[in-house]
């Protein structure tokens, strides 16, 4: 493993250019997530409608592992049917999880697949989950909003 | 110029001679968190396994008086160390424990209409400072929550130094706790002024000793402390063991915090009474090995000399302040001269977050701390989220800090 494998250029270039950034209106749920480790934290809004993701809107601090790893997740997730989010959300925890022993898979993931090489830094995989995490949040309070 | 010859002292320490990622040489910088261990210290723990493991304090037979003599020896040793006296050395987890330990004696005694030294009643102030680690943070809130005393704190100045207001201490304060040499900043407080202005108000004094005392010379007398607490694991020794340095009198009057088995004087089935301190503050079987060996751990830095650690330290900081001067868009937090100061050089980089700095040193096989450092409200008060620190110690060289800079350098261009 060497540093060019961890910060690969997608990594890179979402660090510097973060997609959906910025916290908008409508929004169905909000939530705050920290990392107590090294203080990183993130404010995520999840617009939903219909079982459809409409928007994804955050504001964030945090190191580019996490901040690209949010912008990934708001290209690969943002507009599409939770019927299609959720496994997608699911190889992605899979894969950085997987201390590099889980092959990703490319069709699922997209650009996610760049993140590989974080699962062999146990380190950083809070950073690469914060966004991922503080949606599924949002994602489960704004559908129980709307059963009620 | 550095007081110590690193290059020989660097061989009792096995870990130093291992590579880390794709076979760098490991430069560690995060002694702060934790120092490495040299191979006397390892092998006293073994030994105490290998040739007289018993519990201590129990038993009759030959092993349990050996047990008994090697651990009570370690705190004869460690009160030396510090100017104490044996009786007033309690053995406990870490500096955490010990810093609780106190914590829960205004707890426990407030809600037991205990000794009056200890009751804390709303209008009674507690008084800490910015820059404390959790450790010496958090368990002071919890006491102001459960006493109904109010929390207050000394400032830090933007040069990183204690902002120390006499006029903060009054009748009501009734506990002063703050940190001998701060974890993040490197400051070394005016810990004797401090305590002098407590006790003429009749305050007690709590100093949080864990990044001094293995580092200089402390004496509690001097220090002018009623309390000090301090860790094994970050002075050579093992995990598993911290001390609580108290004086006689206020240990005498102290609750314990756990109880149990090998506290207490009598036990009826609804009553007990305690035993003396330090007795009384070691509830259950301790880490007895552990203890001997940050008795072994003491004995090794008193031959190499804290004074001269502290100048060995002293003069890295400076080489380091210097070489990440010269790095464009590097700032300090905490003083740039080393007056006062301990060897904790921490820093951000502007557009770089110390997380991802953190992982080009350790690219390059230099160890360090990436974060808040247990200093949340500290690293607020200077604006940042997180900083990159380096730690010193008595194994650390000249070529150590080349490679902390070289290696900041590179996190610079990678991120340019
Ligand atoms: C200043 C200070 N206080 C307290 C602690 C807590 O030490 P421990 O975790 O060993 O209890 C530390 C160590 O991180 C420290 O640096």
């Amino acid at each position: 493993m060497n540093l060019e494998s961890l910060y690969q250029e997608i990594i890179l270039d979402h660090y510097k250019h973060g997609r959906g950034k910025g916290l908008r209106e409508p929004f169905d749920a909000q939530v705050q997530h920290v990392n107590p480790t090294c203080g990183d934290e993130i404010t995520l809004r999840v617009a939903l409608h219909d079982a459809v993701v409409q928007d994804i809107s955050y504001a964030a601090m945090g190191c580019s592992i996490s901040q690209a790893s949010t912008s990934v997740m708001y290209e690969l997730l943002n507009g599409k049917p939770l019927g299609e989010v959720w496994p997608i959300h699911e190889a992605f925890v899979k894969m950085i999880e997987g201390r590099g022993k889980v092959e990703p898979d490319e069709d699922v993931l997209g650009d996610g697949i760049a993140f590989a090489g974080v699962a062999s830094y146990p380190a950083r995989v809070k950073c690469a989950l914060l966004g991922w995490m503080a949606f599924k949040d949002a994602t489960v309070q704004a559908l129980g909003k709307d059963y009620t | 110029m550095s007081p110590l010859d690193v290059a020989t002292l660097r061989k009792d320490f096995p870990i130093l001679s291992r590579t880390v990622r794709n076979d760098r040489d490991l430069v560690y910088l995060d002694s702060g968190a934790t120092s490495q261990k040299p191979a006397v210290v390892l092998d006293a723990e073994r030994d105490f396994y290998e040739t007289r493991n018993a519990a201590v304090h129990r038993g009759a037979h030959q092993l349990a008086e050996e047990a008994t003599d090697a651990f009570e020896m370690a705190r004869a040793t460690i009160a030396a160390f510090v100017g104490g006296h044996v009786s007033e050395v309690v053995f406990t987890r870490n500096a955490t424990e010990a810093l609780n330990l106190v914590a829960y004696a205004f707890q426990n005694a407030t809600a037991d209409a205990g000794p009056d030294r200890f009751v804390l009643e709303p209008g009674d102030e507690i008084l800490i400072t910015e820059m404390e680690h959790h450790a010496n943070l958090v368990p002071w809130q919890q006491v102001a929550r459960r006493t109904g005393a109010t929390l207050r704190w000394f400032g830090v100045t933007d040069d990183g130094r204690l902002d120390f207001d006499p006029s903060m201490i009054t009748d009501r304060t009734k506990v002063v706790s703050l940190t001998h040499q701060s974890n993040v900043l490197g400051t070394i407080n005016p810990v004797a002024q401090v305590a002098a202005a407590a006790h003429e108000v009749g305050a007690l004094v709590v100093v949080d000793a864990c990044q001094s005392v293995p580092h200089m010379p402390v004496d509690v007398h001097a220090l002018g402390a009623d309390f000090i607490a301090f860790s094994g694991h970050k002075m050579l020794a093992p995990t598993g063991v911290g001390v609580l340095w108290g004086r006689a009198d206020l240990l005498a009057q102290m609750p314990p915090m756990l109880t149990g088995g090998s506290m207490i004087e009598q036990v009826f089935m609804d009553h007990s009474t305690f035993a003396a301190p330090p007795q009384r503050f070691e509830a259950g079987v301790p880490n007895i090995a552990q203890a001997v060996a940050l008795g072994v751990a003491c004995d090794y830095l008193t031959d190499v000399g804290l004074q001269a650690i502290h100048e060995h330290e002293v003069y890295l900081t400076g080489l380091a302040l210097e070489g990440l001067a010269g790095l464009p868009g590097i700032r300090i937090i905490g003083p740039t001269d080393l007056a006062d100061r301990g060897g904790a050089v921490s820093f951000v980089a502007d557009g770089i977050h110390s997380h991802d700095l953190g992982q080009v040193l350790d690219d390059s096989g230099v160890a360090v701390r990436v974060g808040h450092h247990c200093a949340w409200p500290l690293h607020r008060r200077f604006g940042v989220a997180a900083t990159t620190r380096a730690t010193f110690y008595l194994y650390n060289d000249e070529q150590d800090v080349a490679a902390l800079v070289e290696g900041t350098k590179r996190a610079l261009e990678f991120f340019a």
